[in-house]
């Protein structure tokens, strides 16, 4: 056996595994050792379930020797964030207030990766609560890009960028809010991808704001978050907000990897000024890529993408400060007492657990929306952000008139160093000026690796935006685009990725 | 807009159940001034007469059949309680009835 | 902090001397739906603690609400049998505040978006007028889990050192129908407040979606109460008095509450717009929160439940659903059975409308299924502390035993005293009225040879009275029937018995 299964793709796994090249347990073991030498110095994992992982991957391969008919990625690992809810697995959120908390419950996705046989290797680090672009504002301690571990892997999903950009999972879970899968994806030289909102559903994904959030892909090729999209996607009901539709046919899309008549839309006011000039550089080849690939270039404008960073923090705070309302120290997670109070109140364990608790970015969205939604202010911030919400929708909806797809860098910078944001929360909010428009329209997106920025030399990242329900269309643009830059580079882009040098955990 | 005083973070974090320190009261004014401001710009979009959108999707009526699924056991529910006792949530003693 | 002690009052009739009393009046109704608002944990009243709990209800992070269809339904049909716009699109809204009974600290309702709006109910009053009470809105909600509060004295939550929190009850679903002030009442206040939650509670068991027993909880009121001064026409400060679970005491409460804001304001002093809590054992309320600006409930669109949008197709479905209304249904009744006032109202009382309804249905005369089910069987069913239907349907005693034993009457094999001896035969589990009289022998004797000879009989032996009745004074007659009853050890029938004296005696 001369792969290096590490390295191989899912859907490479998922083949030597139907040929029977190799073994579920192998291959297991085999990202397991991966972590265990690298992820001391990546910290992509808040926690590993070695004996868990081992586990599934044996009976997947007793079912596959009994001659069971399997899912055709039934056997190949995957990670999944620490937002989502696991049975018998800690799910902390990357929080203090959730520390040690074990739901007695799978949230519906991972339902469906144990139906479909892929052993959970553990769960991935992330910003509290996914608040942030970084993975800074982890309580655990933040992940670090393989690329330069000085350096930030994007956030909220920085856990799972990390953990397939250091070869220790083929595929993760991610879940973006307002970039935070396509943003990490961005500045590791991975693939993820925010479905149409509700199309994968979010039982089980601990909230942050409700109508923006949705989980997705993270992989290292077009291909495997397709194939690991259809396998989580579908209608759920459990989830009100779910589509009750078919899963867009993803795969199929990124193996035709076809955009022959296309009409490719170049968003004005998410290009040009304040993008990083590599970034723009990488974006502006990535296009004419897609025109020598058959289509056509045509330029929209979105007027009200101005308001959108606005908009949306003041949606995300506003439900965030009442979804996080249930953490008072009643039921489960943390209970503290305050200082120098006898017999204290519950009001008191709760106020005292909460300041405890939470990080300073958590504190302050909290903060924030609680005042957007409070009585008398109401209709300026939070009343206003949803009217504002409305014309950004419709923006999209006018774009998609002349364009079949809508395109940008994914993030305006390559990634920036660990501490260099971390007192300017404004700063950090800019990281997701190009991914936000799409949460706040519900319509799905993508970031496929551009290439490296000249100056830096650290991946940038290319977004393609499709209306509701035709995710299909992202693969096709994101595998078009994949198959031209990896013949131009030579290969994966991660093959230029240094070595990381081995520092266990 | 008028700008956001100690005194309203402090009533805002009561509200929110969380007992900021001093410090932590004087840091957050200021850095939520800023980010107030950022935000308050959606007031200059051409709302006007604009229907407030709060779900993404334009989906209606989702209800389910009123049938009986599994609970959990009281082991589980109680599983991650701090404290429990009688097969019941302890919590601190409560200071008025809602 | 909680008081104890009782308040100086007015009295009743010289409050009113003063001011006019407004009242708005708040019902909770729990649903009996199988299932929970939003999840699908059953609604068992007093199971044992957190064995009716999920991630949903439990507000376990990353858990999802899923609208109960049923619930939504039951809102529908009560906003409708309230005579109140549907609203065609309406969506959940979150109230937020935290408190330990409340799993996710914000309460899953709804808020400038009710399902159904501007409705009456009309309620009748003792002396048969009526009064129209306007209903301001009927809206979902959800309930709260029980506290135990431990370490106090009595239970009660002040002085408990810690408590203890069930979640079976959180998430059952809650109708909150709420009336517009009610105005003018004046002395009739207390009264018209009782008819409106006894109306409103028969309503809603006409409509068969919820038990409203007001002593399980399943229906709570809660009483708004202000004063202003006599005819001025302006509105007062008002008190929320909470958790009002009985007819009388909201009758009571009313009645408190008029004399103690009076006896306040009277004495130059102003009411504190709080919330009071009634006292069912004392029949007085004390001080519990004070309403103040900390309470911002910041209510927003819940983001994960999707709006509700009932087609008018969808809402006249419902409406042919509704059953007639209850004080309709009542007087028709009346009028069909013939019963007088008196009667009606007994038969009301002793909830037999129903059982009445359905033996006549079944066939037999309304005065015979009144006279059968109010009569030995009520006895009985007092002694056993349960209402009839519920006692007749333990025995297994149907409306089809009614009609049997009305039909042995009316075939003349039984008299009334035989046919009451039927009846205790069947009460006691002997079986059908026929196989009780069969058993016991119950039988008028048909043998005109053995009835003639017991007249003859009784007339030589009382030749006195004879001689009366041959002379016209036909009315004595009772006392010979009296007797050839006797002779005939009852089973004789009364009227062939006079009908075969008079002959004897020349007048007929």
């Amino acid at each position: 056996m001369t792969t290096d299964l590490t390295r191989a793709t899912a859907a490479e796994l998922a083949d030597l595994l139907g040929a029977g090249a190799t073994s579920s347990r192998e291959v297991t073991q085999a990202l397991l050792d991966r972590t265990a030498a690298v992820d001391g110095a990546v910290h992509s994992y808040l926690h590993v379930d070695a004996d868990g992982a081992l586990a599934a991957a044996d009976d997947i391969d007793r079912r596959r020797a009994a001659g069971e008919s399997l899912h055709a990625l039934a056997g190949v690992p995957i990670a999944v964030k620490d937002v989502l809810t696991t049975r018998g697995l800690p799910t902390t959120c990357g929080s203090r207030i959730l520390e040690g908390w074990v739901p007695p419950y799978d949230a519906t996705l991972v339902t469906r990766l144990r139906a479909a046989g892929l052993p959970i290797l553990g769960k991935t680090n992330m910003d509290e609560f996914a608040m942030g672009s970084s993975t800074e504002h982890s309580a655990y301690g933040p992940s670090r890009n393989p690329w330069d571990l000085e350096r930030i892997p994007g956030g909220s999903g920085g856990g799972s960028s990390s953990v397939v950009a250091s070869f220790q999972a083929p595929l993760a879970i991610g879940t973006d809010t307002g970039g935070s899968i396509r943003q990490p994806a961005a500045v590791t030289g991975t693939v993820g991808c925010k479905p149409t909102y509700g199309g994968v559903s979010r039982y089980g994904l601990v909230a942050l704001a409700s109508s923006l959030d949705q989980a997705g892909p993270c992989s290292r090729t077009v291909l495997d978050s397709a194939l690991l999209h259809e396998v989580i996607g579908g209608h759920d009901p459990m989830d009100s907000t779910s589509i009750d539709a078919p899963v867009p046919p993803v795969v199929e899309a990124a193996r035709r990897a076809d955009v022959a008549g296309m009409r490719i839309g170049i968003v004005k006011e998410l290009t040009g000024e304040g993008f990083q000039a590599g970034v723009q550089a990488r974006f502006d080849e990535a296009v004419q890529h897609l025109v020598d690939a058959g289509a056509e270039v045509v330029e929209v404008s979105c007027p009200s993408f101005t308001y959108a960073l606005a908009a949306y923090y003041l949606i995300l705070p506003s439900e965030a400060s009442s979804n996080l309302a249930k953490f008072d120290a009643m039921r489960y997670g943390l209970r503290v007492a305050p200082d120098g109070v006898d017999a204290p109140s519950a009001e008191q364990v709760m106020a005292a657990t909460r300041d405890a608790g939470f990080g300073d970015e958590v504190k302050r969205r909290i903060i924030l929306g609680t005042y957007a939604l409070s009585s008398g202010y109401y209709d300026a911030y939070y009343g206003s952000a949803q009217k504002v919400r409305r014309l950004i929708a419709d923006d999209f909806a006018k774009a998609f008139e002349s364009a079949d797809v809508l395109v940008s860098p994914t993030a305006p910078t390559t990634a920036f160093r660990l501490g260099d944001k971390l007192d300017d929360p404004m700063a950090m909010y800019l990281n997701d000026i190009a991914t936000i428009p799409a949460n706040l329209a519900g319509i799905p997106g993508l970031s496929v690796p551009s290439g490296l920025a000249d100056e830096d030399g650290l991946p940038a990242g290319f977004q393609v935006l499709a209306p509701a329900m035709a995710d299909d269309r992202l693969y096709s643009v994101g595998a078009a685009l994949e198959a031209r830059l990896t013949a131009v580079w030579g290969g994966p882009i991660l093959g230029r990725a240094p070595e990381l040098t081995e520092v266990s955990r | 807009m008028a700008d956001l005083t100690r005194d309203d973070v402090a009533h805002l974090a009561g509200l929110a159940r969380i007992d900021l320190s001093d410090a932590e009261l004087d840091r957050m004014v200021g850095e939520l001034g800023v980010i107030l401001e950022a935000v308050a710009t959606v007031q200059q979009a051409p709302i006007a007469d604009v229907e407030p959108m709060s779900h993404p999707m334009p989906i209606v009526n989702v209800t389910r059949p009123d049938v009986v699924r599994p609970s959990l056991t009281p082991e589980e529910a109680l599983a991650g309680a701090p404290e429990a006792e009688q097969q019941r949530f302890s919590v601190p003693r409560i200071l008025d009835e809602e | 902090m909680t008081t104890t002690t009782a308040e100086p009052t007015l009295s009743f009739d010289d409050a009113l001397a003063a001011y006019d009393p407004a009242m708005g009046l708040e019902v909770h109704v729990e649903l009996g739906t199988n299932t929970k608002m939003f999840c699908g944990c059953p609604t068992e009243f007093g199971a044992e603690p957190n064995t009716q709990v999920c991630p949903v209800c439990l507000g376990l992070p990353g858990a999802l609400p899923v609208v109960n269809e049923v619930a939504v339904e039951s809102a529908i049909r009560i906003g409708l049998a309230l005579n109140c716009s549907i609203a065609p699109w309406c969506r959940f809204a979150r109230k937020n505040y935290f408190y330990p009974d409340m799993p996710k600290n914000f309460q899953t309702s709804q808020y400038d978006e009710p399902i159904a709006v501007d409705g009456y109910l009309d309620v009748e009053l003792e002396d048969g007028s009526t009064y129209r009470v306007e209903i301001e809105r009927a809206h979902m909600e959800e309930d709260t889990g029980k506290s135990l509060h431990v370490g106090g004295s009595t239970g009660r939550i002040h002085g408990a050192t810690h408590s203890l929190v069930d979640y079976n009850r959180a998430g059952i679903p809650l109708i909150e129908i709420v009336t517009k002030p009610i105005l003018g009442t004046r002395e009739r206040a207390p009264e018209v407040a009782k008819a409106y939650v006894a109306t409103l509670r028969d309503l809603l068991k006409a409509l068969e979606v919820s038990d409203v027993k007001m002593e399980q909880g399943s229906m709570r009121c809660d009483v708004n109460l202000s004063l202003s001064p006599a005819g001025a026409g302006t509105l007062g400060t008002r008190t929320e008095t909470k958790n009002v679970n009985s007819l009388r005491s909201v009758e009571r409460a009313v009645r408190y509450e008029v004399g103690r804001h009076a006896a306040i304001l009277a004495g130059g002093g102003s009411i504190t717009q709080e919330t009071r809590h009634w006292h069912e054992d004392t029949g007085i309320t004390t001080s519990g929160r004070v309403k103040s600006d900390a309470e911002d409930y910041r209510y927003f669109p819940e983001p994960d439940l999707v709006p509700v949008a009932p087609s008018e197709e969808a809402i006249e479905a419902l409406r042919a659903t509704l059953p007639e209304p209850p004080a309709e249904r009542r007087k028709r009744l009346q009028a069909e059975w013939g019963y007088g006032d008196l009667e009606m109202r007994d038969v009301m009382n002793a909830g037999l409308v129903d059982l009445i309804g359905a033996t006549v249905a079944a066939g037999a005369s309304p005065t015979a299924a009144r006279k059968w089910w109010s009569g030995e069987i009520a006895r009985r069913a007092n002694g056993e502390g349960v209402d009839v239907p519920t006692y007749a349907s333990r025995l297994g005693v149907t409306p089809a035993h009614v009609v049997e034993l009305e039909g042995l009457v009316t075939a003349g094999r039984l008299n009334d005293s035989m046919a009451r001896q039927a009846w205790e035969g069947v009460l006691d589990g002997e079986g059908t009225p026929t196989e009780v009289a069969d058993a016991r022998g119950l039988e008028l004797v048909q043998d005109t040879g053995a009835l003639e000879a017991a007249v003859d009989a009784v007339i030589a032996g009382n030749p006195d009275v004879a001689d009366k009745i041959r002379d016209g004074k036909v009315q004595a007659v009772g006392a010979l029937i009296g007797q050839v009853m006797r002779e005939m050890k009852g089973q004789a029938d009364a009227a062939a018995a006079r009908q075969l004296i008079l002959a004897r005696l020349g007048q007929s």
